[in-house]
């Protein structure tokens, strides 16, 4: 009890102390990390939670890529069930002179079948329960869309030959895509505008679903029945599967985020077992008096253990307040890529966060703290008596098992866990050489400096294991921003490089045979060169050498996929000039033999299909067998329309085509496209330059988020600098002061401080700028087979960077020690 | 007044008392077979040249370090017996100090300092007797200052003032005028021996002053770790 009054009446002092200040702040910033994180995946976690059980929007969902045969719903109808269609389809819609890609989602009556639609009346105004569906004429449209196009409620949208007026916006819809938007915003619409928008025709990329629901025992009863008849083009999914999908995903975004927090966790762990290092030596003197004036063991460690627990309730309710703010900033810059709005977060972060600062505190601080038990009182007479160091196993044992706690959460796996805690071992042994090589790189620089630099690059070689554990440090959150800033651009930017200058820039899609030469002539009558017209048949894979493709087995399971889905199947009689025969031969110009085909070389592999292959096809109705004659790599960056399958010309002559083309137009050719969607709405207008800008908004804000989440890193980083050079600073005082008395310029003591931190710093960006490219290097070539280009502007940002975030911490955390007046000197050196 | 007069209990005694420490040059006596009884309100000064021992001396008799043979007994208890919390224990019960160095607690003010004995033997007056004490030693409107807005002597008199609060049977003080001017040397000395005579407590000086060392009663001589003289002041 008494203990407990004396740690509390205490601990107001004591957190004037910068060593105290520098580990709550470790604490707080671990803490703020964890908890803004947490946050997010809280919200996400709770909205896929909720939105689980009515991801399908109905208890049973038939998908297919041709519409549901009426028998299904008449079947359904039978066992007492509610019904709704849908129609989805991509296709671009316009408003005014502005367009964008949108995924039409078309509702019959009754749809919602579980779950609600919300709507709001204007953007981001107030949402409610919509009743029913969007009237006919009436869409109901994403804020992401009516932001891309610049409309609003009110304002008309023009889908294929349709204009329709916007009645509201739609928030949420059960059966969005969970957490992350797919890349096409939605369009809600009445199911009975379809036909007269005209956008459906042969080979479009329409997807149809049969909603059901009803009791459960007649929706088993349903199941049960169906199963068993369903043909193989219709898929069937029930809510327990769809939920538990939609849960694992959410389940492996919040490990991925959780992860990339825990590096700040570690980096503050490190500032937290500096400055409770610190923290003890500098409580020796008072816990030695406190015993001589007959305090016991078991008060002294009562009270810091209080203190310490104070520490940690401080740090967790002003680093969950940080969090907090924080999450609101990553949700926001997260706003358009996460669907629909989030539910608000629970106190659960908050616990964990709490559980989190316990486990780093005692991992990490105890250790240091609990030897100040064992100070000697016999040390207020002499002041060389020191307890003894605490035992290393025991630091080294706490400390990793500390890790092992925080890491379990974000991994969940305890195989996992020991293969993260070896990586994270070998790395962090393996970075905190190359700091002391670095550091002692350094030191060889002492000889042909002046005098300020001499001193500071001494210092630096003198402390090199603090160095390079600072240098490590800040390098590790600067890698991690060097990547995803320049690193991600300069990837995308070589990416864009491998194009062609020339390379097609629309697709279009959706071209009936007998619209060839009307579209060829739009083009022509504007001064723009005509596309090539590329045929497409939809037909299905049977039999593969005789043998049904369901009896067959594939030496890659994504093949039975492949085999079983809707073909998209073309003809040619020259070879793309973006494909590349890798095996057999390419037939000539005038085949006219029996149906040969050509196929892709990975899905060869997949499928484990050769040369001589016998492919048989359902065509509309019909059957089509081909042999296979080549194998070809096809070059997807060329933006031409290219086929898996391709056969030999006349092959598919008896059979009913649609034709897709890709070209390059030039903006001041965009009229052309004008007239092109106007004379003929069914054909789709696809910008790809406009989808790529999507692409890399989405990319920019996901990249900006987990920037944002590594800038707790940099702080946890400066943090390790304020605790190391606390843990110097009577040190670094006296030496000032010596150095003055001995006739040193205050300026001269200023850029000798400096100077070691321009060297810290100096080290921490090359090794950040040496890590950042050479993970953009394997990145490069080992996952996206991009040639990989030196960017001098990474080791000019990087060491930059580094020179400044240390020099300024640096100046902060030791502008005591500069400003030491030579009479202190006087004062006696630290002990 | 006289010895006799307090009557003969022996608060603080030594029994061939000696302190061995090892060095990279063999083991090094720092004292050796030191004996000596302090009855209760004595005032002994221990004195001699550095390195003498005066400081072990007084580390072993106020149980802050164990001899390495022989025993100390304070207040009819072998320190020896006693493990380092049941000593701690005993010195909450027993003992005051006042240091060359003055030691107080940074983080506390004059009075929190003055109460933190007080505290650790667990008495319940003891935001009272602390205000009365630092009263006595001329500090009654400063006593929330902290020790790095008090000057040497006026820390000193806190750290008086916290060694007197517990009304210990024993004051140890090492050099407690080593810090401070003459001056405020001999105003400190005066209150600790006004103290002193107030109160029963027994007081054991150790110091280099020998103008300070003749003012006790008795006067204990080391020089290399011998007890070479014990003299007693005339009456």
């Amino acid at each position: 009890m008494r203990a407990l009054t004396f740690a509390i009446r205490s601990f107001g002092r004591e957190l004037r102390s910068a060593e105290v200040l520098v580990l709550l702040a470790a604490v707080i910033l671990a803490v703020a990390a964890l908890t803004a994180v947490g946050f997010l995946t809280d919200r996400i976690g709770k909205a896929v939670a909720r939105q689980a059980n009515e991801v399908l929007a109905a208890d049973l969902r038939l998908r297919s890529q041709d519409p549901i045969p009426k028998l299904w719903r008449d079947v359904a109808g039978d066992y007492g069930l509610r019904t709704a269609d849908i129609v989805s389809f991509p296709t671009v819609v316009y408003a005014g002179d502005d367009s964008a890609l949108s995924t039409v989602v078309a509702v019959s009556n009754g749809y919602p079948l579980r779950g609600t639609v919300r709507i709001a009346d204007q953007l981001f105004s107030e949402q409610r329960e919509a009743s029913g569906i969007p009237e006919p004429g009436e869409v109901w449209a994403d804020s992401a869309l009516l932001a891309r196009v610049g409309a609003d409620v009110g304002d008309s949208l023009i889908v294929g030959e349709l204009d329709l007026r916007i009645a509201a916006v739609a928030t949420y819809r059960p059966d969005q895509s969970i957490g992350f938007a797919s890349l096409a915003p939605s369009l809600l619409m009445n199911i009975e505008d379809i036909s007269a928008s005209g956008l459906i025709g042969e080979g479009s990329r329409v997807r149809y679903a049969l909603l059901v629901a009803g009791a459960d025992a007649d929706v088993s009863g349903f199941n049960d029945a169906i199963q068993d008849e369903l043909p193989d083009s219709v898929r069937l999914r029930n809510q327990e599967e769809s939920s538990e999908r939609a849960v694992n995903a959410a389940d492996r975004a919040q490990r991925f985020l959780s992860l990339t927090a825990v590096i700040s966790l570690l980096l503050s762990a490190v500032a937290v077992a500096m400055s409770a290092r610190r923290f003890a030596q500098r409580r020796m003197d008072t816990v030695a008096l406190m015993k001589s004036l007959g305090a016991t063991q078991r008060f002294v460690i009562t009270v810091v253990l209080v203190q310490l627990l104070m520490l940690g309730v401080i740090g967790v309710v002003v680093g969950s307040a940080v969090g907090f703010v924080a999450e609101e900033l990553l949700s926001w810059i997260l706003a358009d890529i996460i669907a629909g709005d989030l539910p608000e977060p629970g106190l659960m972060p908050v616990i964990l966060a709490s559980g989190s600062a316990l486990v780093l505190l005692v991992g990490f601080a105890l250790p240091s703290l609990i030897q100040l038990r064992n100070t000697p009182s016999l040390r207020v007479l002499r002041h060389d008596a020191m307890p003894p160091s605490p035992s290393r196993v025991l630091v080294a044992g706490l400390s990793l098992a500390a890790v092992a706690a925080l890491l379990y959460r974000s991994v969940g796996d305890a195989t996992m866990l020991v293969i993260l805690l070896g990586g994270i071992v070998v790395i962090a042994t393996a970075l905190y050489l190359v700091g002391r090589g670095l550091v002692a790189l350094m030191g060889r620089f002492r000889a042909g400096v002046g005098v300020a630099w001499r001193y500071g690059l001494a210092n630096v070689a003198r402390r090199g294991r603090a160095s390079a554990v600072q240098v490590v440090a800040f390098g590790l959150g600067l890698t991690v921003l060097l990547l995803l800033t320049l690193v991600r651009t300069d990837l995308l930017e070589s990416w864009r490089r491998t194009l062609d200058e020339d390379a097609p820039n629309h697709f279009l899609i959706n071209i009936q045979r007998s619209e060839r030469d009307s579209v060829a002539n739009i083009f022509e009558s504007q001064g723009v060169d005509p596309p090539d017209f590329a045929p497409l048949v939809r037909g299905r894979m049977t039999t593969i050498n005789g043998i049904s493709v369901k009896d067959r087995t594939y030496p890659a399971e994504d093949a039975r996929w492949f085999v079983s889905r809707e073909q998209n199947l073309s003809w040619a009689s020259r070879l793309s000039s973006s494909n590349e025969i890798v095996e057999g031969e390419w037939w000539s110009a005038d085949h006219d033999g029996p149906p040969l085909v050509s196929i892709e070389e990975d899905i060869a592999i997949d499928t484990g299909l050769t040369l001589g292959d016998r492919l048989q096809f359902e065509i509309a109705g019909q059957e089509l067998e081909a042999q296979i004659a080549s194998v070809r790599k096809i070059n997807w960056d060329s933006f031409q329309p290219n086929f898996f399958l391709v056969l030999s010309p006349g092959a598919l002559d008896d059979y009913p085509a649609t034709f897709i083309a890709s070209m390059r137009v030039e903006p001041e050719e965009r009229s052309a496209l004008v007239d092109l969607v106007r004379a003929h709405p069914t054909i789709s207008v696809i910008d790809i330059d406009s989808v790529l800008q999507q692409v890399r908004g989405i990319i920019e804000k996901a990249s900006l988020a987990v920037q944002a989440v590594f800038f707790f890193t940099i702080a946890a980083g400066i943090a390790v600098l304020f605790a190391a050079v606390q843990s110097t600073i009577d040190e670094r005082r006296f030496e000032s002061a010596l150095l003055r008395a001995l006739g040193a310029a205050k300026r001269t003591v200023f850029s000798g401080v400096m100077a070691e931190f321009a060297a810290l710093g100096a080290a921490a960006g090359i090794l950040a700028s040496a890590g950042a490219s050479i993970l953009a290097a394997v990145i490069a070539v080992e996952l996206f087979q991009l040639p990989y280009a030196f960017n001098p502007l990474l080791w000019i940002v990087g060491v930059t960077a580094g020179l400044v975030v240390v020099c300024a911490s640096g100046y902060f955390a030791a502008r005591s020690a500069i400003n030491s007046a030579p009479i202190d000197v006087l004062r006696g050196a630290p002990q | 007044m006289s010895i006799q007069s307090r009557g003969d209990t022996v608060v603080l005694a030594a029994h061939r008392l000696t302190k061995q420490v090892s060095s990279p040059e063999g083991s090094l006596t720092i004292l050796s077979n030191v004996s000596f009884r302090i009855l209760a309100g004595e005032s002994v000064a221990v004195v001699g040249p550095s390195g003498a021992g005066k400081s072990t001396l007084l580390a072993l008799l106020a149980g802050l370090d164990l001899p390495s043979d022989g025993n100390v007994e304070l207040n009819g208890a072998n320190l020896s017996d006693l493990d380092e919390d049941g000593r701690a224990r005993m010195r909450a019960d027993s003992v005051g100090f006042v240091f060359q160095s003055f030691h107080l607690v940074p983080s506390l003010n004059a009075l929190e300092n003055v109460m933190l004995p007080l505290e650790l033997a667990g008495r319940s007056d003891a935001h009272s007797v602390a205000r009365d004490i630092i009263g006595k030693v001329g500090l009654r409107d400063r006593w929330s200052h902290y020790p790095a807005q008090l000057s040497g002597g006026e820390k000193q008199r806190v750290a008086i003032a916290r060694a007197f609060a517990t009304e210990p049977a024993v004051l140890f003080a090492d050099e407690p005028t080593g810090n401070l001017d003459s001056r405020t040397g001999s105003n400190i000395m005066e209150l600790m021996f006004d103290l002193n005579r107030s109160s029963s407590t027994t007081l054991v000086l150790v110091t280099h002053d020998e103008a300070l060392a003749g003012r006790c009663e008795r006067m204990l001589s080391l020089d290399a770790g011998l007890l070479i003289s014990d003299t007693k002041a005339a009456p």
